[in-house]
């Protein structure tokens, strides 16, 4: 029996989850730069710090992004992965493929890099993780020959994604499939060459339920609302009550703003005007409950992870917008923030640290949008406000 | 050959299933059969099934083709993937579920991450692929999930719970708004190489990059100085300089946040906050982790009222609770000083002992 050469991810091999170790050993079988990535990281496990060099420019013709360089600090002990740089590859709308195409992609990868894979990194792009700088230029051309295009990186808009919307959910306000494809066809020159003050994330949800989480992480997160009533069918509110539901104690004692009631008769009454529109009613009883019919979105925008001046949460700046193709009035709002912005924004500072920085007040004014009660939580607790002298006359 | 540039993604219409296509956007209902399992049906009586299935996200290309062997298989050639990694195989055919199911579990495909689970977590690169870690992130998340295993494919919380890890403050990924977040933190200054500082950055941007402006030139070495009392460790400096490193095998390890959420069920969404703030790096299963991870998991599914989401939870119990049940030491780096901090202290002598 031969010792192995790693004895410590070894160990995660074992247990139920599935193991990423075993993906890598089933990679390193016939491709060097799998074999020595492992070895090189059973190296950080042991000395309890990563092995990789800073950054790197690295690139293919035409794009200023999509491609992240990573260089080994050890190439001499792991010359197979002396360069393994990235690819982030556009993945289609709601992560939707056939074999047939996933096969094309596998081949690719296989013939030019590691044959490691992330299915998908967090902003949504398939990742392919390690490719030698002389092979990228090959290896892209054979992406783009099966019909598959770059993704963001830098300081451009990353590549936007969006919840499986009407594809396989009746609670989609807005075809979020189709709007995220135009959008990402619209803006293929925001996509592709980085020319912002920083990276703009965008995601589109069909709910409030906000599957792709735009809220927290996106600078302009596009939720599916509706307007009107929520429809109730109360034959199948009974059957809930009849299979055991309790549905004053899940339902009715949970509703956030208190507009439902739940009377003897069994019968559920939702008074419309009050509701928020949370979704818990609608998530607990998906046969008796759904959304209203008059539908459109709500756009937050400023969402942040905390790099540099701390996380944020996405703003509401626009209650309700129709969204229906060519999507003009969204596109006009997009423009309109993203020269703002660029105008403004000093180097790697974000949407939402601009707007922290010159006030919400200038952000409303300069995009052209009307101050509703809707955008905020709560008015000011302090006396500190500016006048237009035009306005004081 | 002229390169062929902004063609974009493939496009989703043209790899969608014979039921969606014909059903699109004409989705009536769901059900949720079992954990792992959906069942939609449109308006037209069609039923579309979902059985999802967890993945270790690094996956090789022979995964894919497996994944790919079981959808032609069972699903006449058409899978996705969400957005927590995991795979979804879609079936028009009831017939097939089950055939299907058995499969998935016999190819060690863990079926499960639908409603009051433990979806897969969302999670980084670490060690295997960034130059900025604080920590691993596939090996942490393998050793946790080993740990909550069960909680995967059964129904036993008290609503769904979202385990997310990130290995450093950038957070690519944005773990910010998890019931559970395991970050990767330093907790040395950057230990400055001043030759590198000198061919390779742009001290302008160094200096505007530190959030707490501990960072200033220094004329004489023509290089930078950091005011170690006002560093925070964020890594910031060193994302736009190769010259101030600061991972360290000492200083690096894990931190644990807990109460976020991205939903807007019945509660906006909310940023986790800081419960543990170091906990060592020890690979290769970071025991130190999964049992707080596990501690605080058991004990909101303890306590937790049905439907309420871990941070739900805390703010009915309040904070005190929290620390009190979990049996978590307060620690004073939990206070808050940074620049929002006063929204966090409490003004009400209404508190639980």
């Amino acid at each position: 029996m031969t010792e192995s050469d790693t004895p410590l991810l070894d160990e995660l091999e074992s247990g139920p989850w599935p193991s990423f170790v075993t993906e890598m050993k089933r990679a390193a079988e016939d491709k060097p730069a799998a074999k020595d990535l492992l070895l090189q990281l059973e190296r950080s496990y042991v000395d309890r710090i990563g092995h990789w060099k800073h950054g790197g420019i690295v690139g293919v013709k035409g794009y200023g992004g999509g491609v992240i360089g990573r260089y080994s600090d050890l190439p001499e002990e792991f010359p197979a992965v002396a360069e393994f740089h990235t690819f982030r590859v556009n993945q289609p709308s709601g992560w939707f493929y056939n074999t047939q195409k996933l096969r094309e992609l596998c081949d690719v990868w296989d013939k030019h890099g590691s044959g490691l894979t992330n299915m998908h990194g967090a902003t949504g792009d398939i990742i392919l993780l390690g490719a030698p700088t002389a092979a990228l230029q090959p290896c892209f051309d054979d992406l783009a020959e099966v019909g598959f295009d770059l993704g963001g990186s830098g300081s451009d808009m990353r590549t936007p994604s969006c919840c499986v919307g009407p594809g396989r959910c009746e609670w989609a306000c807005i075809d979020t499939l189709e709007l995220l494809y135009d959008l990402t066809m619209t803006y293929q020159d925001q996509l592709h060459r980085p020319m912002f003050p920083y990276k703009s994330k965008m995601k589109i949800s069909g709910c409030p339920n906000d599957c792709v989480a735009a809220i927290p992480r996106s600078d302009i997160a596009i939720i599916g609302a509706w307007r009107d009533r929520i429809r109730v069918d109360q034959a199948e509110v009974a059957a809930y009550a009849q299979a055991g539901l309790d549905i004053a104690g899940e339902v009715v004692a949970l509703c956030p703003t208190a507009c439902m009631t739940y009377d003897a008769a069994g019968r559920l009454t939702i008074t419309d005007a009050e509701c928020n529109r949370c979704m818990h009613c609608i998530n607990v009883l998906p046969k008796a409950l759904r959304p209203g019919v008059e539908r459109g979105a709500t756009i937050l925008v400023g969402g942040k992870a905390p790099i540099v001046h701390g996380a944020l949460l996405s703003w509401v700046i626009v209650p309700f917008m129709k969204i229906e193709p060519p999507y003009t009035e969204l596109k006009e709002l997009l423009d309109n923030i993203w020269a703002w912005w660029d105008e403004n924004g000093r180097m790697r500072e974000r949407l939402g640290e601009l707007i922290n920085r010159l006030g919400m007040r200038s952000f409303l004014k300069a995009v052209g949008l009307k101050p509703l009660p809707q955008m905020i939580k709560a008015p000011r607790a302090n006396p500190y406000y500016f006048w237009d002298p035009e306005e004081v006359k | 050959m002229a390169t062929r540039t902004d063609f974009g993604p493939p496009y989703f219409r043209d790899m969608l299933p014979p039921v969606i296509q014909k059903n699109y956007g004409e989705w009536k209902y769901h059900e949720r059969i079992k954990p792992g399992v959906l069942k939609h049906v449109a308006e037209s009586g069609d039923e579309l099934w979902t059985v999802r299935a967890g993945s270790p996200r690094l996956v090789s290309t022979d995964w894919i083709r497996d994944v790919c062997d079981i959808a032609d298989r069972f699903c006449d050639g058409y899978l996705r993937f969400t957005s927590r990694h995991n795979v979804e195989f879609l079936l028009a055919d009831a017939a097939r579920v089950e055939p299907l199911i058995s499969y998935l579990n016999e190819h060690g495909l863990p079926v499960g991450g639908t409603g009051h689970s433990i979806t897969n977590p969302v999670h980084t690169q670490g060690w295997i692929h960034c130059h900025t870690p604080a920590t691993d992130a596939s090996g942490i998340v393998k050793a946790v999930m080993d740990e909550l295993f069960d909680y995967f494919g059964s129904w036993r919380l008290p609503a769904l719970c979202r385990v997310s890890l990130a290995c450093c403050l950038n957070m690519c990924g944005a773990v910010h708004c998890s019931d559970v977040a395991i970050l990767g933190i330093h907790r040395k200054p950057p230990a400055i190489n001043h030759d590198l500082v000198r061919a390779k950055c742009e001290i302008p941007n160094v200096i505007a990059a530190c959030p707490t402006g501990a960072i200033r030139p220094d004329p004489k070495t023509k290089s930078l100085i950091v005011n170690e009392d006002k560093c925070m460790y964020c890594g910031n400096c060193y994302t736009m300089c190769p010259g101030m490193p600061l991972a360290d095998a000492t200083g690096d390890g894990i931190s644990i946040w807990v109460g976020g959420k991205v939903s807007s069920a019945r509660t906006p969404p909310k940023f986790s906050r800081l419960v543990i703030p170091f906990l060592p790096n020890t690979p290769p299963r970071w025991p130190e982790t999964t049992a707080a991870v596990r501690n605080i998991i058991e004990t909101w599914a303890r306590h937790g009222r049905k439907h309420e989401r871990m941070g739900e939870w805390i703010d009915r119990i309040g904070w005190e609770r929290f620390f009190d049940l979990t049996g978590i030491e307060f620690a004073e780096q939990l206070i808050d000083d940074f620049t929002l901090a006063p929204e966090t202290y409490r003004s009400t002598p209404t508190f639980k002992w």
